[in-house]
């Protein structure tokens, strides 16, 4: 090399730091616009209380979220739900059961790899799983059961990778010191996998509630509707036991709207006015996302330094 | 009565079977998307022939004569996949150099989060951004920029694809071993020179890997698209056009009141099914990259 | 119709496992010519163990003796922690463990080796302490009271006099019954080994195995706990691993040197470290190799 290559090389580590650090710096400010553009724009309907207890409306300026994040948030209670008794399972199966011998060992590997390439399926495409078998097969219509269901199946790959994680961090001493007074495997898993992981679980279950419940397509698919002018009905009645399981079952069959899928509405639609309605859903949504984040993110550092092993 | 330790090995047999259960059910999810696919296709391609799908360069479900080609589709979608990939790349790989040779551990622990939460934000919201800002800004710049285009959108899906392009390029760059970087700085070579001609050649597979599942994911992205690309299918590659995405096409269906077993009902479980095939493509190549950085180290 | 019925059983061994047959019925035909012989408590005949195709262990014969301290010596990867965790099958818990052979549990005469036996009653009969202290992130009292609660003792009383039992036994009453609320990880690393004893007794087994127990501690833990190992040979029968020579001449009442998966000289303590009959033996014991 040249002295004149040298000189341009060494100059290139001082230049190339600035290169990078701009580089960086664009997508902060890409982040910081989107912020500023959707709380500029929906400010006006951020501060006004009636936005959050009023109805879609016909006319922009009545028009409210109420039913959305009402809708939101009982999709998301069943997505959580179904992500406890299936997806959280199927990662302690796949970590602490598998025992990868023999015929068991392949369906093993089987579900491992499949929930590898369920990470990569396009989120639509469980929207067509979810109206082929759930909508039309199972006649579970376009209803609060059959949305809870589909989001809980895009959750599932991150609740596996993440509660697989979460085991593998706690050391074999600690399981073999229970085997060794005698405890059995669930014994194990009760008593110790599931105390000393279950900060971990829980905070993939937060991140992957917190990519659902901004998600639009798959509920489009399944026919979310965008106009609802009620609430479903709530389980309880005013006599004992004060739970009815027919109106409950009311419930999960209800037809639903969710926050994302008002502001795909509103968003579609000419007059600029109900975009204003957009970008203050698009907020609360955007806060709800930033807020489960954060969430996640301090209660895995807090649960690291918890068990030190 | 049985005893403590009798009933204890019963439950404890008890809760294998429920943990195998909840882990095989998820097989079934893969098998109900490939039979609901393929079933409805079926019944589609009875219809609509295969040669027609494939060959027609037309695609005009809602018109009287109804054409299904399916190349506008998958064009449009491509179109914006490549706009998002000539956006993420460069941009990717700028701030994976910067953060695995320059930057500071502090930099680094506040630059990650930012950079995953790209993904985190909903693309409702991105695609909000896209119509009313970003397609607006760029038609003062871009002449004969329509309102629906797919210029806006491949940039925007270029920022949001950068946890797979900038991320995962820094973490297999991470995982190239010290020494190697040691023996290129012994030799006199510069951190850039070093990260060029050995780190990355090194990581390669890995960076790779990411770009692809980055294009995997913003083709099967949906609603950015969906608001502000247009719905036009529509076989061109400029960019300034309206088109339509086979996502988009998805969603504009399904919008739609739809009867159960009708040709438009039908044409998006082909559609999806295409789209399937895709995904599950790239995601293979990548799947097959990443296994050959296990080997290399 | 062969591959349903294959897959048929490797469900049903999945979910119903091998069958557990009781102890006494395995005792019933293994009793041949195994009769306890004087103070005999383990009794090791021709046994093999294998890793996959690995052959760890080759043809260990051995006699354990009842309430006696016995140490296995040898240069690291000889097979001497590989056997001992043999006498808890602790190897199931990982795929592709293999046992031949026989190592009969006096006085009952049960073949521990036997793929069939009830695990779960032999793991309370044979408790162990690892090499790393590996208490459980709980209380104190929570730790030793573990093994009495998967056991089925659910009265509360006696589990905390067995706790306290366990923990004067383990000699380290004193030092937490002021607090046995707090987290097992507020201990020192001696004492919290001294716990994991006083988890591993607390449930009264017949024998007690000790994988390189003082590895992890400095000087005076270690002491304290050669010290607790001694005085529980008279309820016990103790077998330890150590990589420690002096430990080993120290504590035991017989030696076993191990090289290479075999188990080449097995004597009085005494007579190992002083007139072994092997020339292996003694090139380890002057220090030669290892």
């Amino acid at each position: 090399m040249n002295k004149k290559g040298k000189i341009a090389d060494s100059k290139a580590d001082i230049i190339y730091p600035i290169v990078g650090f701009i580089a960086f710096f664009l997508v902060i400010s890409f982040l910081i616009t989107l912020i500023i553009d959707i709380l500029i724009d929906g400010f006006e309907k951020l501060v006004d209380p009636s936005f959050y207890t009023s109805y879609p409306s016909r006319f922009p300026e009545k028009a409210g979220i109420l039913s959305g994040w009402v809708g939101t948030m009982l999709v998301m209670a069943g997505a959580i739900f179904w992500s406890l008794i299936i997806g959280i399972p199927a990662g302690i199966y796949l970590e602490e059961y598998a025992t990868k011998r023999g015929i068991i060992g392949k369906i093993e590997s089987i579900i491992e790899l499949n929930i590898n390439n369920l990470a990569a399926v396009p989120a639509i495409i469980y929207g067509l799983l979810a109206l082929g078998i759930f909508v039309y097969r199972f006649k579970f219509g376009e209803s609060i059961l059959t949305a809870g269901l589909t989001l809980s199946i895009l959750m599932l790959p991150v609740i596996v990778v993440n509660t697989r994680e979460a085991i593998r961090r706690i050391p074999r001493d600690i399981r073999e010191g229970a085997y060794a007074v005698g405890a059995t495997k669930w014994d194990t898993v009760r008593d110790h996998i599931l105390p000393y992981s279950l900060g971990g679980i829980l905070t993939g279950l937060i991140i992957a509630a917190s990519r659902a419940i901004g998600e639009t397509a798959p509920l489009v698919t399944i026919g979310a509707l965008t106009f609802i002018a009620f609430l479903p009905p709530a389980p309880f009645v005013s006599e004992f036991p004060f739970f009815s399981p027919e109106k409950a079952w009311e419930l999960f069959m209800s037809p639903f709207t969710v926050l994302p899928i008002q502001i795909f509405n509103w968003v579609s639609r000419p007059q600029a006015a109900f975009q204003i309605n957009a970008a203050a859903a698009g907020f609360v949504l955007l806060v709800l996302t930033v807020l489960m984040n954060a969430l996640a993110y301090y209660y895995r550092q807090k649960v690291r330094r918890k068990y030190i092993w | 009565m049985l005893s403590f330790i009798t009933r204890k090995k019963i439950l404890d047999r008890l809760m294998l079977a429920v943990f195998f259960t909840a882990g095989f059910i998820t097989i079934f999810i893969t098998i109900g998307i490939v039979f609901v696919l393929l079933s409805d296709s079926v019944k589609f391609f009875q219809e609509v022939s295969i040669k027609d799908f494939l060959t027609e360069k037309e695609w005009t479900p809602v018109f009287a004569t109804k054409k299904f080609g399916v190349w506008p589709l998958v064009a449009g979608t491509f179109l914006i996949a490549a706009i998002a990939m000539l956006v993420s790349i460069p941009l990717g790989i700028l701030i994976a150099i910067y953060l695995s040779e320059y930057a500071s551990v502090r930099v680094k622990e506040i630059a990650k989060p930012i950079i995953e939460f790209m993904e985190a934000i909903p693309t409702v919201v991105y695609g909000y951004f896209t119509l009313l800002f970003v397609t607006p800004i760029l038609q003062k710049i871009v002449p004969n920029l329509e309102a629906f285009n797919s210029l806006a959108p491949g940039i925007v899906l270029g920022f949001m694809i950068l946890p797979y392009t900038a991320s995962m390029a820094e973490d297999s760059m991470k995982g190239v071993p010290q020494r190697i970087r040691e023996a290129s700085y012994a030799l006199g070579a510069t951190k850039l020179r070093t990260a060029i001609t050995i780190v990355i050649p090194a990581a390669i597979s890995g960076i790779v890997a990411g770009f692809i599942l980055g294009a995997s994911r913003a083709i099967g992205e949906t609603m950015v698209v969906a608001i502000a690309a247009g719905m036009y299918p529509n076989l061109t590659l400029d960019p300034r056009e309206p088109i339509q995405t086979m996502t988009g096409y998805i969603v504009q269906v399904a919008l739609g009141d739809l009867p159960y077993g009708s040709i438009e009902y039908l044409s998006i479980f082909a559609v999806g099914l295409a789209l399937f095939i895709i995904a599950f493509i790239f995601n293979s190549i990548a799947l097959w990259l990443r296994s050959r950085i296990r080997e290399a180290y | 119709m062969v591959m349903a019925n294959f897959i048929i059983d490797s469900i049903k061994s999945l979910f119903l496992g091998a069958t557990d047959k009781s102890m006494e019925e395995i005792k019933s035909k293994e009793q041949y010519g195994y009769k306890m012989e004087g103070d005999v408590k383990l009794d090791i005949k021709e046994l093999n163990f294998y890793y996959g195709e690995f052959k760890a262990l080759k043809n260990i014969n051995l006699k354990i003796p009842t309430k006696k301290i016995t140490a296995l010596i040898g240069p690291s990867g000889c097979g001497k922690t590989t056997l001992l965790r043999c006498f808890n099958r602790m190897h199931d818990l990982y795929p592709g463990s293999r046992y031949e052979g026989f190592i009969i549990f006096h006085p009952d005469g049960i073949n521990i080796a036997n793929p069939h036996i009830d695990l779960l009653d032999l793991r309370r009969r044979v408790g162990m302490v690892f090499q790393r202290p590996n208490p459980f992130p709980k209380s104190i009292f929570e730790n030793v009271a573990y093994g009495l609660r998967v056991n089925g003792v659910k009265n509360k009383k006696l589990i905390e006099e067995r706790v306290e039992w366990a923990l004067q036994s383990a000699a380290l009453w004193d030092e937490v019954k002021d607090r046995l609320n707090d987290n097992a990880y507020s201990l020192s690393g001696g004492q919290q080994q001294r716990l994991c004893i006083a988890r591993a007794i607390a449930i009264e087994p017949d024998i007690v195995l000790f994988d390189e127990p003082t590895s992890a501690l400095d000087p005076i833990s270690t002491s304290k706990i050669e010290e607790l190992i001694m005085t529980l040979k008279e309820r016990l029968t103790i077998i330890i691993v150590t990589h420690n020579m002096q430990q080993a001449a120290r504590v035991s009442d017989y030696t076993g040197f191990m090289y290479l998966g075999e188990l080449i000289e097995f004597d009085k303590t005494q007579k190992i470290f002083t007139v072994p009959s092997q020339k292996l033996t003694e090139d380890y014991i002057t220090g030669r190799f290892g």
